[in-house]
């Protein structure tokens, strides 16, 4: 093989690159900087990934680099977007959150960074190999950064660990199938050597059945959720925003590739399954989170039910479905990042976030309140918010491609859903307040806090009033996939 | 006569898989697993891949079989711990894998899997470390790169969980 047909091409990596440096460089940073001040590093990552983020549409390539491993498209280009704000954010929250939870460090912030970049190696995957190395990056930064909680920390990443593991084997052996069928891990060769496959192979059903069950647990489909409530509760509050929004994010850009770019022509086939765990996730997710006591828990069950949701817009295989998909990525970033924002500042610090710690919470803190009402308002799916538009567009291409009964089950789940988010609503706003005061915020707290909020509310009703800018990129960003 | 060494070297695999999940002794379920990768690696060297046969030998017999040892004898597991934490799942999982091992033989025996031929041919293989030493610093420098940030990431958060473990 010669070095001109590997394709070296710097500039497809640029944005990556520039994340792993950052990475890199607050790694060595944390050498010189003092126990009490880490707090800096916090600031140096999040800034850093807003000043990455203008990058990332400027270095487009629509052809495959790296000997086909990277594919730098607009595609990945939106998913970027996605990861960089949904990690900044978190990033933003978490400089207060480690100060009141007293373990301030330094890995924290860039294993999330590097956790960050895993995200853009599985989105810009153009290989399978390529993906499972992204997807163990992250996962791995993953692992850490859910044991980092002092006390519970412990139990949610264990079983967030084993079965990760246990969920990239299950992948890895998929892989291993469809290189045996295609004898290529490449994404685009795959999909040209499929065509002339007979239907009835057995090593793609294997495949096709292994990839997707590798793919469902990172994306906490029923029946590949369990780890997901334990490890959210377990996490240090900013990091389950990001593992809930970004983690989720990438394995759906993966998902969406594999299964539209390389396996189109048995789309009769993986259609049916996911299917069924997409309609199964909607209402598994939805009626779960009914008896939840733990907001946290709540939020996974709520995110589980909103993975279901998503799934749809892959099972649709069409331009419409895939755009909604990316749309609703980037307004789930929005919304779900905000309510964990909420919750990681409504918690009244003894460790356990409960859902009776907002009763009464309009009274003491009005605005606070007023966005946690906004945010849920936004995950139910009401309008004027962003959350009614995303659930509006995946339904709208179902419903055009002929999935009737799927939309009439995700209309359901809502309805379900609908309950336990107005149940919060209803804490917060009908319940006296009870118990001890709330703590008085320092005003440092307040600005970093107030930030974030004011940004994910103003991004949950911007994509709500006015959605039409975000989905004609959407649908030029999955152009490429659909015109092989 | 490989298809002879073959069934024996298998045989020889199966078994000791098998001891390994059913004795009692930890110490001994970790030699057992070694017999059963250096069958593998007996398989590799059939299949004519050389190099990888020392890998398994290197890495899983070497290291991974060495630290595992070393784990089990300072961690001190008294025996039968593994049965404990089974609970009551051994049933549900037994019957899983019997499952398992049918829809296996069923695909197998109905002539359903059969593997393809790889792109190598039996010349080019005579070169099995350069071949693979080839591919891995040009077609496959990307994912190459990306697992060194993974052995980053491995490492300093092993140092990190255990370091604040211990200021506790």
């Amino acid at each position: 093989m010669n070095l001109a047909s590997l394709n070296i091409n710097i500039y497809s990596l640029l944005p990556l690159l520039m994340v792993v440096g950052l990475a890199l460089f607050v790694l060595v940073l944390d050498f010189f900087i003092p126990r009490g001040g880490k707090r800096a590093l916090g600031y140096v990552s999040a800034l850093g990934l807003v000043c990455i983020l203008p990058f990332v549409p400027m270095f487009i390539e629509t052809v495959p680099s790296y000997a086909g491993f990277v594919i730098a498209d607009t595609y990945s280009a939106f998913f970027n977007v996605v990861f960089l704000v949904s990690s900044a954010f978190a990033i933003f929250i978490s400089i207060d959150y480690l100060r009141r939870l007293g373990s301030e460090s330094g890995e924290y912030y860039y294993i999330m960074l590097f956790a960050t970049a895993g995200m853009m190696i599985m989105a810009s995957a153009n290989d399978l190999i390529g993906l499972y190395v992204g997807l163990e990056l992250m996962s791995m930064s993953f692992y850490i950064l859910v044991a980092l909680r002092p006390g519970k920390g412990a139990e949610g990443a264990l079983k967030y660990f084993v079965l990760g593991a246990m969920s990239s084997g299950i992948l890895l052996y998929g892989i291993s199938f469809a290189y045996g069928f295609s004898g290529t891990t490449n994404v685009n060769e795959m999909a040209a050597i499929v065509y002339r496959l007979p239907d009835n192979n057995t090593y793609l059903y294997l495949a096709l059945a292994l990839i997707g069950a590798g793919f469902a647990f990172k994306i906490a489909a029923f029946p590949f959720h369990v780890w997901s409530p334990d490890a959210y509760e377990g996490a240090p509050t900013p990091v389950t925003a990001l593992l809930s929004v970004g983690s989720k994010a990438a394995a759906f850009a993966v998902f969406l590739r594999v299964f539209a770019v390389a396996l189109p022509a048995f789309h009769g086939q993986w259609s049916d399954m996911l299917w069924v765990i997409s309609a199964a996730t909607m209402i598994f997710g939805s009626v779960v989170a009914i008896p939840q006591k733990n907001i946290i828990r709540m939020l996974a069950y709520s995110s589980i039910a909103h993975a279901g949701v998503i799934l749809m817009g892959i099972v649709v295989n069409s331009s419409a479905g895939a755009s909604a998909v990316l749309y609703y990525s980037l307004v789930y970033a929005f919304m779900n990042v905000g309510a964990f924002t909420v919750a990681a500042l409504a918690s009244r610090g003894d460790g356990g976030e409960q859902l009776t710690d907002l009763r009464g919470l309009a009274s003491r803190r009005p605005w606070l309140a007023f966005f946690m009402a906004l945010f849920m308002v936004s995950l139910a799916g009401i309008p004027p918010t962003a959350g009614f538009m995303a659930k509006f567009f995946v339904l709208a291409s179902a419903v055009h491609a002929g999935y009737y009964w799927l939309a009439v089950i995700a209309v359901i789940s809502t309805a379900i859903a609908l309950f336990f988010y107005a149940r919060v609503i209803f804490y917060m706003y009908m319940r006296d307040y009870e118990g001890a005061e709330l703590p008085e915020r320092s005003l440092f707290t307040c600005v970093t806090y107030g930030v974030v909020l004011i940004l994910t509310a103003v991004g949950t009703l911007a994509l709500g009033v006015y959605p039409s800018a975000i989905l004609d990129i959407a649908v030029r960003a999955v152009g490429p996939l659909f015109t092989i | 006569m490989e298809q002879l060494f073959f069934y024996i070297f298998s045989i020889v695999a199966i078994v000791s898989a098998i001891l390994v999940v059913s004795v009692r002794n930890p110490v001994h379920s970790a030699l057992y697993l070694i017999i059963c990768f250096l069958q593998v690696a007996a398989m590799f060297v059939l299949l004519r891949s050389p190099f990888l046969a020392a890998v398994q030998v290197f890495i899983y017999v070497g290291a991974v079989m060495v630290l595992f040892l070393f784990a089990v004898m300072v961690l001190d597991l008294g025996k039968e711990r593994l049965k404990d934490s089974m609970h009551s799942q051994s049933i549900l999982g037994g019957a899983l894998a019997i499952v398992l091992f049918f829809i296996a033989f069923y695909l197998v025996y109905n002539g359903d899997i059969v593997a393809p031929l790889g792109a190598y041919t039996e010349t080019a293989l005579m070169k099995n470390t350069e071949v693979i030493g080839a591919a891995l610093y040009t077609k496959y420098i990307y994912p190459f790169e990306v697992v060194s940030l993974i052995l980053l990431v491995a490492l300093v958060g092993a140092i990190t969980l255990v370091m604040r473990h211990k200021d506790n």
